[in-house]
């Protein structure tokens, strides 16, 4: 499937850099700060966005990004309104990679094929659910990329080559590096060299990879194309900015985590 | 993975893709351990000599009648006071096979904390126990408990502050920490192949009430009674039965304030299906697939999703789901205590009450019966909140 990470990598290629991706919670403190803080991060010059959907039990989540889902679901975030938000993101954007990152009992709840179709029609290019791994991501992913959606999958340090194979055949778009054990938040930083991981996915492979969990400073994004990623992701540091800050805070952050991609 | 951990549909290893190789190591290790003498033989010395199995099939002598008999299998006298303690110490020595010094569990009113503090001290295991802060702050005994036997009890802040956010808890601790620590589940949930080991390391209850019942009465009994809440109990009772097709299988539920309020934790019977804790299951959900609190009178019965074999037994017909409120729980408790001299826990309590209408209406019918109900935990643990609840004069009387 031909994706708006196909293009953007391309495009970012030809001009030497790497890609940065800033994650955000939807609805968190509300959906119209959503929008604005998206169209800011943009505008702030992060070459694709991840958004959360809020899950009231993210295994996966450090405290960060577990009390940005609380804040958003105290507020009100639905399923609908997440998606409305992001339709109106895209309506506006119609370049920019758009990823949802969320948890699988939200997207079986109102049926698998229809939160697929929701997420099309919002203008998403990928899926990534925390808690559902290779061995058992075929049967997500295939309704995921039937109507275009791409079907995202983790690989960490500790999986083996046979998985890796089997999460370079099935991941589209790109693929999520976890930059360490443990879950997501900013409190403990990535571990630094990562060529071991991008040498073997390269081996199976895999869509380009893209590091993740503990990035919040310009030398982590560095070290990470440097380790040979394609691009790298800041969650749990953009959300704190945002939260304790505000938007404008945030998009600084990106825009210097964003610099930090560009050749040196 | 060697197996496929499902059980029909359900099950299945939904946990994140870092913690899979954490998973198959365990698989591994189960799996050979089960072909290991020596693993069963220190498995079954510890279970004999230090926990008291097995523990005895009592038939009631003042409840029931000639026609309608109601045995008791007695999980109340094992060490620790409740079921808990075989898979604890099964676990245990797969954390050592593995070469884990480190233990870490959830626990919701601290019953599974206090088994895995035991295990830990008797093991020689440092043991971290997550637990709800608003339980922590109601269950102040068991939390002692735990302090006692060596173990450290972290209260979690997050979510709900109870059962559920512990079981987060536990599960983001073990992905960074798996190296050298084994995540003790407490009961027939979570990813593949937890649902499969706890229920294995549990089936030797009802293997013995087979064994038991057949030698005392010469034939099987027509049901066995658990109450659910995980299903731990339920499931290492209903096992060895599920082959035989004429023995009735009845799992029970909390029913809470009643099954149509809000204030229950019947997942089989008013849940919908979905993901929870790393299977796929049946869970107490809103439209929008936010996990609802549940409620029971008895914490260890007070979660949200539930084992996968269940969701799996009810779906092909083999296992009925009913449910007890408090009420009929409490009856159940006082019942029990009056007419036998044991004081079960709540969650048995529940069990109890269903099997009590079940003799009810056998005897009404003129119909004979042998019931027999998993009586998985004693009450002392519960005595506290029953001094609070159970207004004596009132509630005595209506129980005669
Ligand atoms: C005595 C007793 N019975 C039953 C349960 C419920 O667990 P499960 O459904 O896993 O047997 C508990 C849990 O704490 C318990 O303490």
């Amino acid at each position: 499937m031909n994706t708006r990470y196909d293009s953007m990598f391309a495009r970012l290629k030809d001009k030497g850099e790497g890609a940065f991706g800033a994650f955000l919670m939807l609805g968190d403190p509300d959906m119209e700060t959503s929008l604005k803080a998206l169209e800011a991060l943009v505008e702030a010059g992060v070459d694709f966005l991840e958004v959360g959907i809020p899950f009231s039990d993210p295994i996966a989540d450090g405290p960060t990004i577990q009390a940005a889902a609380m804040r958003a679901l105290k507020a009100g975030a639905t399923q609908a309104k997440c998606f409305d938000v992001l339709e109106r993101f895209r309506a506006n954007n119609p370049d920019t990679p758009v990823g949802v990152l969320t948890y699988a009992n939200l997207a079986l709840a109102h049926g698998y094929d229809q939160f697929c179709d929701s997420l099309a029609k919002a203008g998403v290019d990928s899926l990534l659910l925390a808690d559902v791994p290779s061995i058992e991501a075929e049967a997500f992913a295939e309704p995921a990329a039937k109507v275009g959606v791409a079907p995202v999958l983790i690989a960490a340090g500790n999986t083996p080559d046979a998985t890796l194979k089997r999460i370079a055949g099935i991941s589209r778009g790109y693929t999520y590096c976890v930059a360490r054990e443990g879950v997501t938040g900013a409190e403990t930083a990535m571990r630094t060299d990562h060529s071991a991981l991008m040498d073997r996915l390269k081996q199976a492979g895999s869509a380009p990879p893209v590091l993740g969990f503990g990035i919040s400073k310009p030398e982590h994004v560095q070290s990470a194309l440097q380790s040979g990623a394609a691009g790298a992701i800041s969650g749990s540091a953009i959300v704190s900015a945002l939260a304790a800050e505000g938007i404008q805070a945030a998009a600084k952050l990106a825009h210097a985590l964003k610099r930090a991609t560009l050749p040196q | 993975m060697k197996l496929d951990g499902r059980f029909g549909r359900f099950g299945g290893v939904f946990a994140p893709e870092i913690l899979v190789p954490a998973l198959e190591q365990l698989e591994d290790a189960f799996l050979e351990a089960r072909d290991d003498p020596a693993f069963q033989d220190e498995l079954n010395t510890l279970l004999t000599k230090y926990a008291g199995r097995p523990t005895p099939l009592t038939l009631c002598r003042n409840l029931g009648s000639e026609k309608v008999r109601i045995y008791l299998k007695r999980e109340d006298l094992l060490h620790g006071g409740a079921h808990k303690t075989n898979q604890v110490l099964a676990q245990g020595l797969l954390a050592k096979r593995m070469g884990k010094t480190r233990l870490i569990a959830e626990t919701g009113a601290g019953q599974h904390g206090v088994a895995t503090a035991m295990a830990g001290a008797l093991l020689g295991l440092k043991t971290q126990v997550y637990m709800g802060a608003k339980d922590a702050a109601r269950q102040e005994i068991n939390v002692f408990r735990m302090r006692l036997m060596g173990a450290e009890v972290i209260p979690v802040e997050a979510g709900s502050k109870t059962l559920k956010d512990a079981v987060n808890e536990a599960l983001r601790d073990w992905t960074a920490s798996f190296a050298d620590t084994h995540y003790l589940i407490g009961t027939v949930t979570g990813p593949h192949p937890f649902p499969l080991i706890v229920r294995e390391f549990q089936r030797i209850i009802g293997a013995e009430a087979r064994a038991q019942c057949l030698e005392e009465t010469g034939r099987l009994p027509d049901a066995v009674v658990a109450c659910v809440g995980g299903g731990s109990n339920a499931m290492g009772a209903f096992a060895d039965f599920v082959e035989d097709e004429g023995v009735k299988l009845i799992g029970v539920e909390p029913a809470g304030h009643g099954m149509d309020t809000p204030e229950h934790g019947a997942t089989l019977q008013k849940g919908r299906e979905g993901i929870l804790h790393g299977a796929r299951t049946f869970v107490l959900q809103d439209s929008d697939g936010q996990i609802e609190e549940s409620w029971s009178v008895s914490a260890g019965l007070d979660y949200p999703a539930v084992g996968p074999e269940h969701a799996h037994l009810r779906d092909i017909g083999r296992a009925d789901y009913v449910g007890a409120t408090d009420d009929e729980a409490l009856a159940a408790f006082q019942t029990l205590s009056r007419r036998e001299g044991i004081i079960p826990a709540f969650e048995s309590a529940h069990a109890l009450a269903h099997a009590l209408k079940m003799a009810k209406q056998a005897e009404a019918e003129g119909r004979e019966m042998t019931i027999v109900v998993n009586l998985s935990g004693r009450g002392d643990k519960d005595m506290a909140q029953a001094v609070q609840i159970l207004d004596f004069s009132a509630r005595a009387e209506a129980a005669e």
